[in-house]
């Protein structure tokens, strides 16, 4: 098949149950290159869950998870961090591989904290560890994302630019993403295909399709409709602020 | 100058403290102190099946604490018991079993004290060969899973996620926990091996800001600690396990000055 060139991972049916209860059960979704995939979902619907049976964090799962690559970034939604070790944010940078120490500066820089490389990673706040967080995935030069919340707790520009970002790292590196989101805004405006967890996959399609499904505007209810619009509106917006990027 | 025990004691000490310097670390980054405990008891029977079964101890200690090691991985999986309840029940049990079998060796001339809190005079050629040997192995496997492991120490599931198999390297690290614990046995005594993964560690935790420089200070730590402990172990004619502690335990507590002149300079 002429799309397993592109596909970096592909979930078949999958599931997974702990202590006898489903966390989530029948997800097919397909992350391919240069692609962003969104998952949106109440709390406890299973969006994080889904992205560690994607990265085989979870074994004993239903269904089952084809990964075509190993060059992959993670940034996970909890990160409970020991400080019994002295560890700076340097020495984070090189946790699960050897990166050259231009593509680390290259990586803080771009979400602006290259001032904080050699401060101990437990004197951050919970925004700058999360820049780092970002900065640690990224610096790998991945093949596929996986951004479970990758925002909380920045700041509100912050939180733009670091979606700009994303979305330009997935077109220069041509990598696939998988993220997570709770902010249906930037969901709506920067993703190819949205899933909507509740448990299951409630629906799924491209923004505007989701946007507009049934079971999607029950599950949000009034904020759904509320995105929607905003989404028509801020489509043009974002489309006319990147044109002007692009012109300078 | 000096004895050839006292020189052979002191080669046996600075290649133990080359091992537990890096070890050390790990055990104090993956909380695992009372682990280590728990091999090091049960240790005692290793000892004792080696003096029945005329084993080489290091070997015979490094069997049973591995086999330990195994069971307490089986315990979690099956019961719903905490892990330092487990600990505690194959600590004192495996200990227990050890007295008693001891018990029953009356044809064994039998140094308790020695076997406790170390023994210089105990240390023979052999001995130098198979700590030197063993350590070299261990801290060569060390290097080897050191991505893995330090990735896992710090978050298992971003190891997992990336590919780096932490389990592997967990299982492996445990192995080598019990293979330092089968070399440094007679020179350090099975109740203070620990103290010596932990304390020279926890000295470098205090002075150090990166993971690679806790593990250079570890070491050295280690390699002091085994020189003073030695030479006074000499000179006041006191166990080599407890001695060479004690000096741990005084660089400890000057590593504690250099923190109180760091929270001084920050303010």
């Amino acid at each position: 098949m002429s799309s397993e060139n592109s596909t970096l991972v592909k979930l078949n049916n999958a599931g997974f149950k702990q202590n006898d209860k489903w966390l989530v059960e029948g997800v097919s979704l397909t992350v391919e290159k240069g692609k962003i995939v969104t998952l949106i979902g109440p709390n406890g619907s299973g969006k994080s869950t889904t992205a560690k049976i994607a990265l085989g964090i979870y074994k004993n799962i239903e269904g089952s998870v084809e990964k075509y690559t190993n060059k992959i970034g993670y940034v996970p939604q909890k990160i409970s961090i020991d400080w019994t070790l002295p560890l700076r944010v340097y020495d984070f940078m090189l946790l699960t591989e050897n990166i050259k120490d231009e593509a680390i500066d290259e990586a803080l820089t771009l979400t602006g904290v290259i001032h904080l490389k050699n401060k101990n990673l437990g004197n951050l706040s919970g925004g700058e560890f999360q820049r780092v967080l970002i900065a640690r995935a990224i610096s790998k030069k991945p093949e596929l994302l996986v951004l479970d919340e990758p925002v909380q707790g920045v700041d509100y520009t912050g939180e733009i630019a670091l979606y700009e970002l994303i979305k330009r790292i997935s077109d220069t590196l041509n990598c696939g993403i998988l993220l997570i989101s709770h902010d249906l805004h930037t969901v709506m405006t920067a993703t190819d295909h949205v899933v909507c967890l509740n448990g299951h996959v409630c629906c799924s399609g491209s923004p505007m399709d989701v946007a507009k499904n049934n079971e999607y505007k029950t599950l949000f209810g009034e904020q759904a409709s509320q995105i929607l619009s905003v989404y028509e509106h801020k489509h043009d917006h974002v489309h006319s602020d990147k044109g002007e990027i692009k012109k300078n | 100058m000096f004895d050839d025990f006292f020189i052979r004691a002191l080669i046996a000490g600075l290649g133990i403290a080359l091992v537990t310097g890096p070890l050390g670390c790990f055990v104090v980054w993956r909380r695992l102190s009372y682990f280590g405990d728990t091999l090091a008891h049960s240790a005692l029977l290793g000892v004792t099946l080696a003096y029945s079964f005329e084993l080489n101890i290091a070997l015979s200690v490094f069997i049973i604490s591995s086999l330990i090691a195994l069971i307490l991985i089986q315990l979690q999986k099956k019961t719903n018991l905490p892990g330092d309840a487990l600990l505690g029940l194959l600590a004192h049990s495996s200990l227990a079993v050890g007295l008693v079998v001891i018990g029953f060796l009356t044809f064994i001339r039998f140094d308790i004290m020695g076997l406790l809190f170390g023994d210089i005079l105990a240390v023979t050629t052999d001995d130098l060969l198979i700590i030197w040997t063993g350590g070299a192995v261990i801290l060569l496997v060390l290097k080897l899973i050191w991505k893995p492991l330090f990735a896992s120490t710090v978050n298992y599931e971003l190891a997992e996620a990336e590919g780096l198999n932490p389990d592997r390297a967990k299982a492996i690290f445990t192995i080598l926990m019990a293979a330092v614990i089968a070399i440094s046995i007679k020179m350090v005594g099975l109740l203070l091996i620990t103290g010596m993964l932990i304390i020279p560690a926890a000295m470098a935790r205090n002075i150090s800001d990166s993971p690679q420089k806790m593990v250079l200070f570890s070491i050295i730590g280690g390699l002091l600690s085994v020189l003073l402990g030695l030479f006074s172990s000499l000179e006041f004619n006191t166990s080599s396990g407890p001695s060479i502690i004690m000096a741990a335990l005084v660089l400890f507590i000057l590593s504690l000055l250099n923190i109180k002149q760091s929270i001084k300079l920050k303010n």
